[in-house]
């Protein structure tokens, strides 16, 4: 199990590395001129000279390539480019707003899904299942962003259920906090129902049609005794898996969510980095989410390889 | 209506066979489509919306970009969806709002799944070292959700359609290629592959002659689910303000538009756009679905 986790983290780290890389060459190397970049087409020469200057953006590619990475290693995301401080201490405290959020969702999403795939997949192919299947394939084709519309349009102003705005009142008590955001975590949800939904599905009736099921069932296990000892331990595997990339691609939908809801989170902050042209706070942003990402699918691995021994037994052979 | 017959035989080609029964299974995997109601209403609601958008102006009830008076007005037997915040009428913008999405969409789907299935071929393929490079690029592109990645590009390079296919299309690359990828480890360990290593083919023409056909099957269920999330994603980017731009009517950028004024009750220049969103996303996915489902089968 030890050497296991420690050549999945050593690969966690190169993926880290090379998705640090992939970023810088986005933000320095596509542009070509950072100062002209952000000052537009229109700005003279001697402005974007002196902003490049002042940026650091006017030495050699190799020599940004090194501080940046250097930065990484000792925390250092570099300043803003519009404010001049750190970037590193507003993005946490957006990170913690944003991950407040997400957790509701995943809290709203996780159970139903699960609860639905599992209940499909006993009911393979009978009217319940392909309605959960239609549902599923409904809920995770549409943007957060148009189910967020359609919640403000429906619960928020005819219905007058929800508060319409993300951002609760300063020094709110938890149910509060909660209630305004409701509706943005359910636009969420309703992304990751399907996803999850259609994963328990399929992992479920895969192990159902396993010998070692049958086998449970003809020893004269109860159904539900089957179900918790044999199937739900193997089903789950793939659910795992998806919930932990889900987690990451969470941050992509919340930008959107937290645009219509105004909510000052991760996405927000992204976003408003975006319009001002901000590329450390960018960077630096597309950095944490990836690193959580990382941590993501590195607990679901090692979840996976408790769930199921075939898999750290393997690796260490 | 005479043939009944649904064969339960695969219709993927188990290994290399003739063209003409690979015609025959093609044949059959497009009846056994046309009998799923899902693909059917998937494909027309897609059929009515590419309609709508090429005929345009010619049977939308006013002129998308003709302002009546500056503006709402709420839905009523002159505008029935209402006008927008520059008293357009909504019902005319939604009809053709569907124009640049249904260009740049297929268009980006279609570069990541070429560039995907040709990475991905190689990797599958080659195995060893290429593979092991390739595959943590991947890994690595992987770990950013792509409207994130997507911002940053079209922040840096500056937004236009072009740019936002070649974004959207780039990022999509290794996803598909890790599909196609492991869709050729499977078929490389089959026999019509080592029959072809004996005969003496090289590595080209295995790859593209014989290895290529077979995964064709896979690699299209992969062009209409890609085609989804284009739409997904470029309707996302647009809302965000780096995907269409204005005065384009597209519906994502309606919504980027107007939403703000949901708050004071105005919610019908932000609704329909985003129900008309929503169509074309769950059609193009009932389709990819149906198509997926019955591939496997």
């Amino acid at each position: 199990m030890a050497r296991y986790i420690s050549r999945r983290l050593l690969l966690s780290l190169v993926t880290l590395w090379l998705l640090a890389t992939i970023v810088f060459i986005i933000a320095n190397v596509l542009p070509n001129d950072v100062g002209r970049t952000i000052l537009g087409p229109f700005a003279p020469q001697e402005s974007v000279d002196a902003l490049n200057e002042r940026l650091g953006t006017n030495r050699p590619i190799f020599i940004r390539y090194v501080d940046t990475m250097a930065g990484l290693v000792t925390l250092d995301f570099g300043d803003s480019f519009i404010t001049g401080k750190p970037v590193l201490p507003d993005l946490m405290a957006a990170v913690a707003r944003s991950a407040k959020l997400a957790g509701l969702a995943l809290f709203l999403t996780i159970p139903v899904a699960i609860l639905a795939g599992l209940y499909a997949a006993r009911r393979r192919d009978k009217l319940a299942d392909r309605g959960i299947v239609l549902l599923g394939v409904t809920s995770s084709s549409i943007p957060e962003f148009v189910t967020g519309t359609i919640l403000v349009v429906v619960v928020g102003v005819q219905l007058k259920l929800l508060p319409v705005l993300a951002t609760p009142p300063p020094n709110a008590d938890i149910p509060t906090q909660i209630r305004y955001l409701l509706m943005p975590a359910t636009a969420m949800a309703i992304v990751y129902f399907g996803y999850i939904a259609r994963m328990t599905r399929s992992g479920t009736i895969d192990v159902l049609q396993s010998d070692y099921t049958r086998t449970a069932a003809m020893k004269g296990l109860t159904t539900s005794q089957t179900m918790r000892r044999h199937v739900l331990r193997n089903a789950l595997i793939p659910t795992v898996a998806v919930i932990a990339v889900q987690i990451g691609y969470l941050f992509g939908g919340i930008i959107a969510v937290e645009k219509i809801f105004n909510y000052n989170g991760m996405g927000q902050t992204m976003l408003f980095a975006a319009q001002r042209k901000d590329i450390p706070t960018l960077t630096a942003g597309a950095i944490i989410i990836g690193i959580v990402y990382m941590l993501a699918t590195l607990t679901s691995d090692l979840i996976i390889a408790w769930m199921n021994p075939r898999i750290r037994l393997d690796s260490d052979s | 209506m005479t043939d009944v017959i649904v064969s339960s035989k695969p219709a993927g080609p188990m290994a290399a066979p003739p063209t003409s029964e690979r015609a025959k299974a093609r044949r059959e995997t497009l009846r056994v489509l046309f009998r799923r109601p899902a693909f059917i209403v998937g494909t027309l609601i897609v059929l009515g919306w590419i309609v709508t958008a090429a005929l345009g102006q010619r049977i939308t009830p006013y002129d998308p970009f003709n302002q009546f008076f500056a503006g709402h007005l709420p839905p009523g037997s002159d505008h029935l969806m209402g006008t927008d915040r520059l008293g357009r009428d909504v019902l005319s913008r939604v009809m053709v709002g569907s124009r640049d999405v249904l260009i740049v969409a297929p268009l980006a789907a279609l570069l990541g799944v070429v560039a995907g299935t040709f990475l991905g071929l190689v990797m599958g393929f080659y195995h060893g070292m290429v593979d092991n490079v390739l595959s943590r690029l991947v890994e690595a592109f992987l770990a950013l959700p792509v409207i994130l990645v997507a911002l940053l590009t079209l922040v840096v390079l500056g937004s236009s359609s072009v740019v936002v296919i070649l974004v959207v299309g780039i990022l999509f690359t290794p996803i598909v290629a890790r599909t196609v990828r492991s869709a050729v480890l499977s078929e490389r360990q089959l026999d019509y592959v080592t029959a072809a290593r004996l005969r003496g083919e090289s590595g080209l023409f295995i790859l593209s002659r014989e290895i290529f056909p077979n995964v064709l099957g896979p690699t299209i269920v992969e062009m209409t689910v890609r085609f989804g999330y284009a739409i997904f994603t470029v309707a996302t980017l647009s809302f965000l303000g780096v995907g269409i731009q204005p005065p384009s009517p597209d519906w994502g950028l309606t919504v980027a538009e107007e939403y703000t004024n949901m708050i004071s009750g105005i919610w019908w220049p932000t609704l329909f756009p985003a129900l008309a969103i929503a169509s074309i996303v769950i059609a193009v996915n009932l389709v990819a679905d149906t198509l997926q489902s019955v591939t496997n089968e």
